[in-house]
């Protein structure tokens, strides 16, 4: 497993290609999660930033437009798409009081289709007739310095969002607002933050940033959109996110630790079948094993200053 | 008029193998609720049941083959709610992020077993089901027999009063000599129980075979269900006949030639249940305490 993942500069490569979308769609939960917003709905949004971009691509692609132009407009479509499906979740919160939660997975849902619906239908190839996009020109692709290594360019674009959002949240007055709503929104409230809008900027964000990791998927790996386009990479960064304790830095040693796992699986998957789904048990022991110490510290921290 | 009567009955009765499944789930997640937890892991439970009632099935011969597959179903499903239960209850850890590692862990291990005895390839095994007479099986008739009972649970036994009463205001309930933590684990796993029968139905009821993620969103339809429903047993059920019906529009489509892409029809449920909850809104009946963990200030 650690050949796969770490053994040699293929294993790297691929390390760090897996390692990306976990990095921007669990960045994604952690602006949402920070103002309270459970967004679950990183998944969707991934999906719809990546149809964004294959949409514009396609109507780019017939006047000729290729190169960096076209690459650019794809993750800036793929931005607006992810960060507008995020928005229309965060709207439901704020205007009709629907728990983000429960919207967020239903409109995942909802995503996968239009994802199946489209390829199928209106963005199909225009030779072959599979249910996928046609591919994107070489030179619209995102840039990879060996083309026998998976790595990408999409790594770096994880590393300076990180940057960014921390800086956002750290050392901005909205960001700061933003991580007051989220701890208390009574007190923000009367401290005169505009709460609706600071949760609707959180879900526009959090799904922006999983819009482009779609974007980056689509213009990194396959250069096409196809109906297995949802690998479930916005769902499994909330785990990676939860345990970087929400921490716009430390996601990224966790979301190379499970870039690592998911690359070495690769591995495992020669032998047995079930490297993937052995994943999520893994991811899910460690969350809950991280909650339950988080538990008992508090509660000693409870017990003591009542003691005092 | 009695023609068009009896023409819905029959509809109706077709619709219900596919709204016992969202009905079965949202019944206990009813209770669930009521004492104070929202239960997000209900996907996984769901999943866990299915896959279970499966094997059940397998093990068991003849006449029993059935039945062991809904037992095993409900045992897995109450272990998983009360490994869930342990965490938001007893450790007060934040009941969304426990529902989505609830919901990961189920995914993963019944995923996992599936595979190293089925392979990847996702085999298609053809199960018993549950025999039906006129439209009308057990499955369907333990449904609806539990609406009464639940009903009675919440609105009339002692027991049922209390624990709403943790879920609107938990330290009065404390103050009066109940334990919280207790009222919660058990009402937990009257929701697994249910999330058990929810996941068995589905693979002995509404398919007749098991495969990877079968549930499919489903369980999050059921919370959606919950708070349109009002948290009252008959609405909730309602909505899951509304839901049942609109998972058959592709057979019915299909079968009376209009053509509506059938991706969309399948994301139909979804979608209906998201602008449910739209029209539905906040509402002022939701249990006051509901999602907040409770911890014990000594």
């Amino acid at each position: 497993m650690v050949q796969g993942s770490l053994g040699d500069r293929y294993g790297i490569g691929r390390t760090c290609a897996k390692m990306s979308p976990l990095l921007l769609t669990g960045l994604g939960v952690i602006v949402a999660w920070k103002a309270g917003m459970f967004n679950i709905g990183g998944e969707g949004q991934y999906v719809m930033g990546g149809l964004t971009g294959a949409w514009l691509a396609k109507i780019l692609m017939i006047h000729n437009i290729d190169g960096a132009d076209l690459l650019i407009a794809i993750l800036i479509a793929s931005i607006i798409g992810g960060g507008l499906y995020g928005l229309l979740a965060g709207w439901m919160k704020t205007s009709r009081g629907v728990d983000v939660v429960i919207s967020t997975i239903l409109l995942n849902f909802v995503a996968i289709q239009v994802l199946k619906w489209a390829v199928a239908g209106p963005l199909m190839e225009a030779q072959g007739g599979l249910p996928q996009t046609d591919e994107l020109p070489a030179s619209a692709m995102l840039w990879k310095p060996d083309p026998r290594t998976d790595l990408h360019a999409g790594i770096l674009i994880g590393i300076i969002c990180a940057i960014l959002v921390w800086l956002f949240l750290y050392r901005t007055k909205r960001g700061f607002q933003l991580r007051v709503v989220g701890d208390n929104p009574l007190v923000a409230r009367t401290n005169r933050v505009p709460v609706s809008r600071i949760q609707l900027l959180a879900m526009a964000i959090s799904g922006a940033l999983c819009g482009l990791a779609g974007g980056v998927e689509y213009t990194a790996i396959a250069g096409q959109v196809g109906t297995d386009f949802s690998q479930n990479w916005g769902f499994l960064g909330i785990p990676v996110a939860i345990i970087a304790g929400l921490h716009p830095l430390l996601i990224l040693l966790s979301a190379f630790y499970f870039g690592a796992m998911i690359a070495g699986s690769v591995n495992l998957e020669r032998f047995s079948t079930y490297g993937d789904t052995l994943i999520y048990v893994v991811q899910a022991a460690a969350v809950l094993g991280l909650v339950a110490l988080q538990s008992i510290k508090t509660k000693r921290k409870i017990v003591a200053e009542v003691n005092e | 008029m009695s023609g068009s009567f009896s023409g819905l009955a029959i509809e109706t009765i077709a619709v219900l193998p596919y709204a016992a499944p969202v009905g079965f789930a949202a019944l206990g997640e009813i209770v669930g609720q009521k004492s104070g937890v929202i239960n997000i892991g209900l996907e996984g439970m769901m999943l866990m049941g299915a896959y279970f009632s499966m094997t059940g099935v397998l093990l068991g011969h003849g006449h029993f083959a059935i039945p062991l597959g809904f037992l095993l179903a409900i045992v897995s499903a109450v272990i998983l709610a009360e490994i869930s239960a342990y965490f938001t209850v007893v450790l007060a850890v934040d009941q969304v992020v426990v529902g989505t590692a609830i919901n990961l862990l189920a995914l993963g291990v019944t995923s996992t077993l599936f595979r190293m005895k089925y392979g990847s390839s996702g085999k298609l095994l053809t199960l018993p089901t549950l025999t039906r007479f006129e439209g009308v099986d057990a499955g369907i008739v333990l449904l609806i027999l539990c609406l009464p009972v639940v009903a009675w649970i919440l609105n009339k036994s002692a027991w049922g009063l209390t624990m709403r009463s943790a879920g609107e205001y938990p330290k009065a309930t404390e103050a009066a000599g109940f334990s919280v933590v207790k009222l919660r684990m058990w009402s937990l796993a009257i929701g697994g129980i249910f999330a058990g029968l929810a996941g068995a139905y589905l693979v002995l009821g509404t398919s007749g075979s098991f495969t990877e993620n079968m549930t499919s969103g489903r369980g999050f339809v059921a919370i959606a269900l919950v708070t349109f429903g009002r948290w009252k047993p008959t609405w909730v059920f309602l909505a899951a006949i509304l839901i049942g019906f609109l998972e058959t529009l592709q057979f019915r489509f299909q079968a009376i030639g209009i053509h509506v892409p059938y991706e969309l029809l399948i994301a139909s449920p979804y979608a209906i249940a998201i602008i449910i909850l739209l029209i539905a809104g906040k509402g002022t009946t939701s249990p006051a305490a509901l999602g907040i963990p409770f911890r014990r200030t000594i």
